[in-house]
């Protein structure tokens, strides 16, 4: 049973008077605890595709399913809820909050969002913080870590209240090269500590072969489907 | 809610320049309220103080009719002896009332032996008159202060009188007045001391002992024009002018119509209208400090708002409901407006005690040397404080709304 399936889905903006289609007849599947690329030029709709994933936004027409829930047609409210119980976000610009700790970066979605216990949080949080390897930095704020610690903390942030998908929109962009593998490589990891789902946007040659199954996408549409290795199940 | 209220109080502490400068506005503007009121309260109630506890008293029961004609002084309007006693029984079976004076009041020729001018007496016990108006002693610019208010042969007449008339304490005078059957008749008195002028109904009257001013109007029985009362605590003064009222209402005449009425100083004193506008200027004045509190606090959560949107869109991205993203802001709001007010109720009641320990002093009209001494009731720092604390969640419910409506992915891409 695949964790994400899309069918002839489509989205079309309206920009400045003019329709901007952005996704046109997309469809794939991605299976539970796999590790997925949406490779592409910049504008080619990946961004789009995640959001639609991620149900931040609706498409105008075809089918979605997140983890057997047809999420195109959920309300806004309901779309919050089914995010904050199942989605995970790391995003290229990290979106840590910088008034916070990485500590407390972390935390917030399980106040925010989950609203777990004191106990129960603070355990969940060290454990994510040990497995990014950032528990010894716990206490320093956004400003104090570089690029790769800001991505680890936002890759614990969004592992903390056990989501069953991750999407990552360009998560390297910000980030030097030998970083970004690394910070790939953690993601492999926790998928692989975790069985979360890892699907993440990038224009970078050198960091799509690290994805398990790569879609190619060009004009919003998908030109292409690889198996670059064997989708390992959790 | 203990979580938001958590997350809330955080984030107030981390933004921490704006979170002062948010309260420094609320501070002020709370501090210039509650100081505002002090003062304002303090002025009323020390004007209002000098008119009641030097001329008028708290209330005065009058034979009816009587202060729609007092520019005459009707001496037909005069309380009967019998009458009296009905309302002394009233008065003496109201625990609210403090004491009570009764006075002959008239109008009479007051000389010097050149010359002649107009003034209006009092005959008054000096014992009670000075219980009932404790500051008419105080008034005393020339003479003694020691002993009785006013013995029998002696007159205190007003600073104005006595200017104009050359006349200084210990002169002889003579009072010629005209009595209810027509007849005229005169005394000699010792002028005893020179009273302060003040404004208003009285304040520039003479004072002679009762009993010379019923030998003067040749009272056949001892007569009353009104009696002044004071009240325990004036802040009863509504409560007690309808209890007596009530009580003095089966006093009835031949014709069976209500013979007396009671007045509240307000009702005889023309400072009751700049009493009012006090009152009005106050709330012109709280309204506007507030709508200050109101304005800023607003400014700031519109700008806090417009810097978080990329937090607010990561909250929103990440699953937050949008009611405990709204919840978020407004309870930021709320903890702005309880610590703004809690500083400020700090401040301003600090500010009270030290200008009462150092109080100001000041003039007014012809009085000099007033004491400033600001004070404020509890209940009106309460309200203060729940008016401010009201605001300033009023004043984040635009920009927590505007946040938890927030877009998630316009939010995101913010910069």
């Amino acid at each position: 049973m695949s964790l994400v399936r899309a069918e002839r889905l489509t989205k079309t903006y309206r920009s400045g008077g003019l329709e901007v289609q952005a996704l046109l007849d997309a469809g794939f599947a991605i299976e539970p605890a796999s590790f997925v690329a949406f490779v592409g030029p910049s504008g080619s709709g990946k961004t789009t595709l995640l959001n639609l994933v991620g149900c931040l936004d609706h498409p105008t027409s075809g089918r979605l399913e997140v983890l057997d829930t047809d999420v195109s047609k959920l309300d806004r409210r309901a779309a919050a809820r089914f995010r904050g119980e199942h989605i995970g976000f790391v995003f290229q610009d990290f979106n840590l909050i910088p008034v916070l700790t990485a500590y407390e970066n972390v935390e917030y979605p399980l106040i925010m969002v989950q609203r777990w216990p004191a106990r129960k949080r603070r355990e969940r949080v060290l454990r994510l913080l040990d497995a990014v390897g950032m528990a010894d930095q716990s206490s320093k704020r956004p400003d104090q870590l570089s690029g790769g610690q800001k991505q680890r903390v936002a890759v614990a942030r969004a592992l903390v209240s056990d989501a069953r998908l991750v999407l990552a929109d360009e998560p390297t962009a910000n980030l030097d090269h030998q970083t970004a593998h690394l910070v790939i490589d953690l993601m492999r990891r926790m998928r692989d500590e975790f069985g979360t789902t890892f699907v993440f946007s990038t224009h970078d040659p050198k960091i799509m072969g690290a994805a398990e199954v790569t879609f190619l996408l060009e004009d919003g549409r998908i030109v292409s489907r690889q198996e670059t290795r064997e989708v390992a199940h959790a | 809610m203990r979580d938001v209220l958590r997350m809330a109080s955080r984030n107030l502490s981390r933004y921490r320049r704006r979170t002062l400068l948010t309260l420094l506005l609320i501070v002020i503007g709370t501090v210039s309220v509650v100081l505002f009121v002090a003062v304002t309260g303090s002025f009323k109630a020390m004007m209002v103080g000098q008119i009641t506890d030097s001329v008028l008293g708290h209330l005065e029961v009058h034979r009816k009719g009587y202060v729609a004609s007092i520019d005459n002084l009707p001496l037909n309007l005069n309380l009967r002896p019998n009458v009296v006693a009905k309302v002394e029984e009233a008065l003496q079976g109201t625990d609210a009332v403090e004491t009570y004076s009764p006075r002959v009041k008239l109008g009479a020729m007051f000389s010097n032996f050149t010359e002649t001018t107009s003034i209006r007496v009092n005959g008054v016990d000096p014992a009670r008159e000075a219980a009932t108006v404790p500051l008419l002693p105080g008034r005393m610019l020339e003479g003694s202060k020691e002993g009785p208010l006013v013995n029998k042969g002696e007159i205190l007449i007003p600073v104005l009188l006595a200017r104009g008339m050359r006349t200084k304490v210990g002169d002889t005078v003579v009072l010629v007045a005209t009595n209810r059957d027509g007849s005229v008749n005169g005394k000699t008195f010792v002028v005893r001391g020179i009273l302060e002028s003040i404004s208003g109904p009285g304040g520039r009257d003479g004072y002679v002992h009762i009993d010379d001013a019923r030998n003067l109007l040749r009272m056949q029985e001892p007569e009353v024009s009104e009696i002044a009362i004071r009240l325990r605590s004036p802040a009863r003064l509504d409560q007690v002018s309808a209890r007596l009222k009530d009580a003095l209402e089966p006093v009835i005449t031949k014709e069976g119509k209500p013979m007396l009425e009671v007045h509240t100083w307000a009702d005889l004193s023309p400072f009751a209208n700049l009493a009012r506008m006090i009152d009005l200027m106050t709330l012109f004045i709280k309204v506007l400090l507030v709508s200050i509190v109101l304005v800023s606090v607003m400014n700031v959560m519109i700008m806090a708002v417009y810097e978080r949107i990329r937090e607010i869109g990561t909250l929103a991205a990440m699953g937050t409901l949008p009611g405990r993203i709204l919840s978020l802001f407004l309870t930021e709001g709320l903890l702005l407006g309880i610590i703004g007010t809690a500083v400020s109720t700090v401040i301003a009641i600090a500010t009270i005690y030290a200008l009462n320990v150092r109080p100001i002093t000041f003039s007014f009209g012809m009085q000099q040397n007033l004491l400033l001494t600001p004070a404020i009731a509890a209940s009106e720092v309460a309200a203060i404080a729940g008016m401010v604390i009201a605001v300033a969640v009023v004043a984040s419910l635009q920009p927590a709304w505007k946040a938890s409506r927030l877009d998630p992915i316009g939010a995101l891409r913010h910069v």
